[in-house]
């Protein structure tokens, strides 16, 4: 605990009620931040967390919520974000807020530009900047652009924006959830730092054991209510497993469903796959790949970031990914041409890309369009889509994956991560493969929805196809796969049975370096 | 995490207790639904108050049967063109050489006629093939060589105007009598007269109003017989008596005109019909709109895009032929500099009809409500003889607001 003393309280949120046409996301919420701790916000997607942090950030402006807010004491009545920054309250959020062509030193500060009369003061900007850049531990020159760094870099510039202005409640809205393991820690022991600084910090994140690793308190928000709000200094230990109680409101005691392979015959086969960069054809990304799926079976890649699993299975997959690709791809013991999408789907792949939004779906189009989109030869004759029967299978596949939503017509954009993740199921179902690769296929959504889809997956090895699951999240593999390959520097280092699989062992896998010096 | 609804635990033992919580998220979602069938029938009702609005300002003179015939035939490039261009919109890309392709095939087709002796019928065959080659040559930069479309038809744009000025000089006139009535003669007593009124005229406006109520009741029973939500009644019954009643009044005005029915209203219906059944019921259509939702979605759902952008510049280069038949023939020669702006009436008739700047968005039937709407400005402020000048900047305000409503319509929809 800070030594400013735990009664100081930095942020009171009041009785907050925000209502939106036909729903109340809000209902009620208190929240009491004492100063200079890290508190966590906690719940399920949807459950109000980031309607809460815009009613205090100003973005929901004073007046179209009920309930009161106090910083430092003052009661505080926000018109936008102007207003709350003004205040030395900087939220950042979950898709950076950064323009990719300018430098570092410019992104820092934007709209708040170090100048005299208007002529921008560049030797004051890049020194500041420099400056900032120590403060948050990023070694980079403040000229560089912003295109030219990682996501885990970008994020400590939104971090130096903020210092840059003052900041007293810092909001990060799930900081590390585009963040590999290594950016991560470093994002945390800079949150650490700035506690230390007396900097306060509200930290939303769906990473459970790093609230647990990090925060000094913690509220957990369900159906837009106070659940309760945990010390996570006091006698009782907090654990995971008492934060997942709180946020679904039973104890999630297995996160995984129990499930019993019916193991058959080879499926599909991987044969010296090897794949270029296409920016840079001199780098190897996967290099001789060789891995085998059979019936019933769900076999995972771990790796980490960087390590080729995602190109692993794009490059498969009609060739979306890569230049110089060579090697065999064989289904139930046939070579097959996967030399584009079309092909691949006929050859009986599906690939659920880890980006849903961006790869997966047409947003603005509604659900039962999506449902069919991979595969709308089977529901048209001579090119006529036949829309009844369309209505009935997205109607089938809602009620099978237990989609929330009122129609098939809803428009996919609209619906919680969790659904949209059912929908991209949905489609690839429907096309009815041998093989499905899903790639992150629970990456942003809650604990429950990630429940739904494990037993999907469950399902669809049962139904006799195989599953190649590709996640970032270890415990993932290890309860959910019946064996794992590990990918490190796009070669597979590693295979290993579920009995066998420990975190441990599979990173000792993943981060096995190439044996050939220099690189 | 930017959902604004609770839907609350999604765990499957946990779902009946959100039952309360989810039955909050129907009403939430159902809104925008209705705010899109809302926006289609609001921009009916913009045309309908518009032509009640010219009406008056031209003491009756805008709904008078000649009139509303050449309505038709003065603005059945733009529908033609905004069928073409709704497409291409949807994609996600702009056209801006359709009306350059117009004065150049319309100069071949003079060419083919008056130098090459054609027979009209085959002339126009030849500006169709034409039609197709430009469109092929234009397809082929965008869909193979990656230029983006408005650098490949603004070149379009360029080059077609610069060859059309070389073949045609000014002017080719003196085209044949039947290739004029292409656009300025009618079906016109077939079957005789009742009174003043054209009898196939009537006949075809009848055929029309019943294949409409059949269709909609057919489409009705078909959503009931699959359990699927249908409009409430009484708005569905208001829909088919208003639309039959405009359907009837329209019929009726037009029977009584020189020509009876246009031929061009023949042509353009048929159109609205195909493309609607294509845009809306086939697998092109559909994917259509998926490169324009979410391109790299449609790729990986094994969406050929580059065969269907090449496909979609072809229909272009076809619709913008047939667009050229009918100026040519409306005009009785062939112009340089016919079909001047022909490009920004297209796709203002789009973007007023509600499709979407970024793409994914649109209708065939939407885009002709928005080329009648631009119709109807033109002819009812010519009808009051408003400055040129004055109605271009009349028919700017009139794109900038519909597009301004919408975007704000849409917001609210959103929620925030």
């Amino acid at each position: 605990m800070s030594a400013t003393g735990e009664q100081q309280i930095i942020l009171e949120m009041r009785d907050i009620t925000k209502t939106f046409p036909g729903v109340k996301a809000l209902s009620g919420v208190t929240l009491k931040v004492r100063k200079g701790e890290v508190h966590a916000i906690c719940g399920e997607n949807g459950a109000g967390k980031s309607t809460l942090m815009k009613v205090l950030s100003g973005v929901h402006p004073h007046g179209t919520y009920d309930g009161d807010i106090f910083f430092e004491g003052h009661p505080c009545q926000y018109k936008s974000i102007r207003d709350s920054e003004h205040d030395g309250i900087v939220i950042i959020h979950q898709e950076l807020a950064l323009s990719p062509y300018l430098s570092i030193a410019e992104n820092i500060f934007l709209g708040n530009e170090q100048a005299t009369r208007g002529v921008i003061n560049w030797y004051k900007t890049n020194a500041e900047a420099s400056k900032l850049l120590t403060r948050v531990g990023l070694s980079e020159l403040p000229d560089t652009k912003i295109v030219n760094i990682g996501v885990g870099k970008q994020q400590l510039v939104e971090i130096a924006k903020a210092l840059s202005k003052d900041v007293k409640l810092l909001i990060l809205d799930e900081p590390t959830a585009a963040l590999n393991d290594e950016d991560s820690a470093h994002l945390l022991n800079l949150i650490r730092s700035l506690r230390a600084e007396g900097i306060t910090c509200i930290i939303i994140s769906h990473k459970l054991n790093e609230i647990a690793a990090i925060a000094d308190s913690t509220t957990i928000i369900r159906d837009g209510m106070t659940i309760e709000t945990l010390d996570m200094h006091g006698a009782e230990k907090v654990t995971e497993e008492r934060i997942i109680r709180g946020m679904v409101g039973r104890s999630l005691d297995n996160r995984f469903p129990d499930h019993t392979p019916t193991v058959g015959d080879e499926v599909f086969r991987l044969v010296d796959w090897t794949v270029y960069h296409p920016q840079d054809p001199t780098r190897v990304v996967v290099d001789k790949a060789n891995l085998t799926v059979r019936r019933g079976e769900i076999v995972g890649i771990a790796g980490l970031m960087g390590a080729g699993r995602t190109e692993l299975a794009m490059s498969v997959f009609g060739r979306t990914w890569g230049t110089k690709i060579s090697g065999q791809v064989f289904v139930k013991g046939q070579q097959v041409d996967t030399s584009n999408v079309t092909n691949a789907i006929k050859a009986g792949l599906a690939y659920a890309s880890e980006d849903r939004k961006r790869f997966g779906l047409n947003l603005i189009d509604d659900i039962k369009h999506n449902n069919t989109s991979a595969a709308l030869g089977k529901i048209s004759r001579r090119g006529v889509v036949d829309q009844a029967e369309e209505y009935r299978i997205a109607e089938e596949y809602r009620r099978k994956l237990n989609t929330k939503t009122p129609t098939v017509d809803a428009v996919v954009g609209k619906l919680s991560g969790g659904n949209q993740q059912k929908v991209v199921l949905s489609k690839w179902m429907f096309t009815d493969p041998d093989v499905l690769i899903l790639d992150e296929p629970t990456r942003g959504i809650d604990v429950g929805a990630k429940y739904e889809i494990y037993t999907h997956i469950n399902a669809l090895a049962d139904a006799g196809k195989g599953v190649l699951v590709i996640s970032s999240e270890l415990p993932e593999l290890i309860g959910l796969c019946d064996r794992i390959y590990a990918l490190s520097q796009g070669r597979i280092t590693g295979e290993v049975p579920r009995a066998e699989a420990t975190q441990e062992h599979l990173m000792h896998f993943m981060t096995k370096e190439k044996e050939v010096a220099g690189r | 995490m930017t959902q604004v609804t609770p839907t609350g635990p999604q765990a499957p033992d946990a779902a009946d207790a959100v039952a309360a919580a989810t039955g909050k998220t129907d009403i939430a979602q159902a809104v925008p639904a209705k705010k899109t069938n809302l926006r289609e029938y609001g921009i009916v009702g913009a045309l309908i108050a518009i032509v009640i609005l010219f009406q008056l300002l031209t003491g009756g003179k805008l709904l008078m049967p000649d009139n509303v015939a050449s309505l038709f035939q003065q603005n059945a490039y733009v529908m033609i063109l905004a069928i073409g261009m709704v497409m291409v919109i949807i994609a996600g890309h702009i056209d801006l050489s359709v009306g350059s392709i117009v004065a150049f095939i319309g100069g071949v087709l003079a060419i083919a006629m008056m130098n090459w002796h054609l027979p009209w019928i085959v002339a126009v065959l030849v500006g169709v093939a034409l039609g197709l080659v430009i469109g092929a040559w234009q397809g082929f930069w965008v869909a193979y060589v990656g230029v983006p479309a408005f650098i490949v038809t603004l070149a379009g744009m360029l080059i077609f105007r610069g060859l059309a000025i070389l073949i045609v000089g000014e002017t080719i006139a003196g085209l044949p009598e039947g290739f004029v009535g292409i656009s300025n003669a009618g079906l016109l007593g077939m079957l005789g007269f009742a009174g003043a009124a054209d009898v196939l005229t009537l006949v075809i406006g009848i055929a029309g109003i019943v294949a409409f109520v059949f269709s909609q009741l057919r489409t009705r029973a078909t959503m009931r017989s699959h359990n699927l939500k249908v409009e409430p009644g009484s708005m569905f019954l208001t829909k088919l008596v208003g639309v039959s009643l405009l359907l009837a009044v329209f019929t009726w005005i037009l029977s009584q005109s020189a020509i009876g029915t246009p031929y061009v209203l023949i042509l353009v219906a048929v159109l609205i019909f195909a493309y609607g059944f294509l845009m809306g019921r086939t697998v092109f259509g559909r994917h259509v709109y998926a490169i324009g939702g979410n391109v790299h979605a449609a790729v990986l759902s094994g969406v050929n895009v580059k065969t269907m952008n090449f496909r979609i510049f072809i229909n272009m280069g076809l619709l913008a032929s047939l667009a050229a038949v009918v100026t040519t023939s409306r005009a009785g020669a062939a112009l340089a500099a016919a079909g001047n702006n022909y490009e920004l009436d297209a796709i203002a008739a789009c973007f007023i009809g509600g499709t979407a700047v970024t793409g994914g968005v649109g209708k065939v039937s939407g885009v002709i409500v928005g080329a009648l709407i631009m119709g109807v400005l033109n002819m009812g402020l010519s009808i009051i003889g408003t400055n040129p000048a004055l109605q271009n900047v009349i028919k700017g305000l009139v794109l900038l607001i519909a597009v301004a409503f919408d975007l704000i319509n849409k917001r609210r929809a959103a929620g925030a």
